[in-house]
């Protein structure tokens, strides 16, 4: 926190047009019925958490549903990354990065990716888990 | 589209007589005060002139205001000051859980760099000290309690009087960061038993880095920078002579609004949190129901994160503020929701919305029109239950 402004306001006007756009127009929100996969990432310094849910169909990720606790940026970027895995093969689903995620946003305010990164440890914890109960 | 700024204890705009009157010291006054001849004179009269606008607003002497670049180096002036000033006398440093950083850091810095005996006593929910919690914790060293007077994220107006009184029967400094409460709620030093009391023009209509120290007659305090030996020494530097009678006049206008001006935000402040209240059901105000700075609404919305609220707010028209910065990827929620006992969850949904002079009921109407879908919807996509 910095001070008096350790209020901490950050405009918007730090987000990118396709950060604010995920931020208010979410894709992917809720949780996949009865999932073959659910994973979680959470930064336990700020308190931000996402949770992903999977329907793998053949080795396909055919659906992915995010929740997000957290700041503009997690949210933006469990929606990003749920839309880039959608009809993935669960290889391909797996090798998305935060670069990934910073491309779709057209990039994070420099001390916000680990918010990304966030959302890509969940998308894996919820990849493995689908692995395993396969 | 229109914006309506709610966050005036982060900063306020500079009053139009405030502006003119510094423009006319740039524009026509180029002497340094310290200067014997013509330029030098005049300038030193608009300093000495906003001195005693600064005194007579805290019923101080004029030799008693010492400016400075604002809170912050007040607080550091205060604390720095003190400590090194009665040495002999102890080393024991109390303070609140709930401080601004400037104080809170610098109490911190003492312990840790120069071995002050450092105690920071907690809050109770409402975020309030008494000053039976603040006697308990003295000892024969203790030199200096630093309690600040309104806080700046919750509100929460201190015993402060009550406070100095154990400190004067005990000859301890008492510093006060009245930051948020010079210009909103009476100060008097003849009444208020504080010697030492820090002030920041920015927070009531006056011009960003300048603010004062008030130091009672008698009071023991070293400089903290050395230099050419302005303010009686107590902090060199070349004056700021246009921001200094920006100070002043800013002071003198808060003086003179002070009494309609807060009962008409206080009106505002309480329509904001009878709104969230009836709206949002669940929402936590923090800080005390009534013993509170006449213009500061803040609450805890649980299930949302403070800065996803501040930029939807802002993205609807709205400037508000969040105790959770969350600039980083290690942002710690605030300290001061965090006193209050909250969870690190809870406190996560901090929002503090701050009236001011401009601000009119429509604005409070529209506010409360906008707020509750964005607290559904960000609550919609954590998934926690409305």
């Amino acid at each position: 926190m910095s001070r008096e402004a350790g209020e901490g306001r950050q405009g918007s006007t730090e987000y990118s047009a396709a950060c604010i756009d995920h931020f208010t127009a979410p894709r992917n929100v809720g949780a996949v019925d009865a999932p073959d996969g659910s994973g979680s990432d959470a930064n336990p310094s700020c308190g931000d958490r996402t949770t992903i849910t999977l329907r793998v169909r053949e080795g396909r990720v055919v659906e992915a549903r995010f929740r997000t606790f957290g700041c503009t940026a997690a949210i933006a970027s469990a929606s990003a990354l749920t839309e880039l895995a959608g009809g993935q093969t669960v290889a391909d689903a797996q090798r998305l990065s935060p670069s990934d995620v910073l491309r779709v946003l057209g990039g994070l305010p420099p001390r916000k990716e680990a918010c990304a990164l966030m959302a890509v440890g969940a998308l894996r914890a919820a990849l493995l888990d689908a692995k395993v109960k396969a | 589209m229109k914006r309506v700024y709610l966050d005036h204890a982060a900063t306020t705009p500079v009053d139009p007589e405030v502006a003119e009157a510094m423009s006319r010291v740039l524009t026509q006054t180029h002497g340094n005060p310290s200067s014997v001849y013509a330029e030098g004179r005049s300038a030193r009269a608009l300093v000495d002139q906003a001195r005693a606008e600064v005194a007579q607003a805290l019923g101080a002497d004029e030799s008693e205001i010492v400016f400075t670049s604002g809170g912050t180096e007040a607080d550091n002036l205060a604390l720095r000051g003190t400590f090194v000033a009665r040495k002999a006398d102890g080393d024991g440093i109390v303070t609140t859980a709930i401080e601004h950083h400037a104080v809170l850091d610098t109490a911190h810095d003492l312990a840790e760099r120069h071995r002050a005996r450092l105690t920071v006593l907690p809050v109770d929910a409402h975020g309030r000290v008494t000053a039976a919690d603040v006697e308990r914790v003295l000892d024969e060293r203790t030199v200096l309690v630093s309690v600040m007077h309104g806080n700046n994220e919750i509100g929460t107006l201190q015993p402060i009087a009550e406070i100095g009184l154990v400190c004067r029967s005990r000859a301890i400094s008492f510093h006060t960061d009245a930051v948020q409460t010079v210009g909103a709620v009476p100060f008097d030093v003849a009444t208020i038993p504080v010697d030492l009391v820090s002030v920041n023009a920015h927070k009531f209509y006056g011009p960003k880095g300048v603010g004062a120290l008030y130091i009672r007659k008698g009071t023991r305090i070293a400089t903290v920078q050395t230099g050419g030996g302005q303010e009686r020494g107590r902090r060199t530097g070349t004056e700021n002579v246009a921001g200094i009678v920006g100070l002043g006049v800013a002071m003198r206008l808060a003086q003179d609004r002070r009494g309609t001006e807060s009962r008409r935000q206080a009106a505002l402040r309480d329509r904001i949190v009878q709104g969230v209240r009836t709206r949002i059901p669940d929402a936590i105000l923090t800080g005390h129901p009534t013993e509170r700075l006449p213009n500061n609404a803040s609450f805890c919305f649980p299930g949302t994160q403070g800065e996803a609220l501040v930029v939807s707010l802002d993205l609807a028209g709205f400037a508000g503020s969040s105790g959770s910065a969350c600039t980083s990827g290690n942002t710690e929620p605030s300290h001061v929701i965090i006193a209050l006992g909250l969870d690190r969850a809870t406190a996560q949904g901090s929002l503090r919305l701050t009236v001011g002079r401009e601000t009119t009921e429509a604005d409070v109407d529209a506010l409360l029109e906008a707020l509750p879908p964005i607290v559904a919807r960000l609550r919609s996509i954590s998934a926690v239950p409305a």
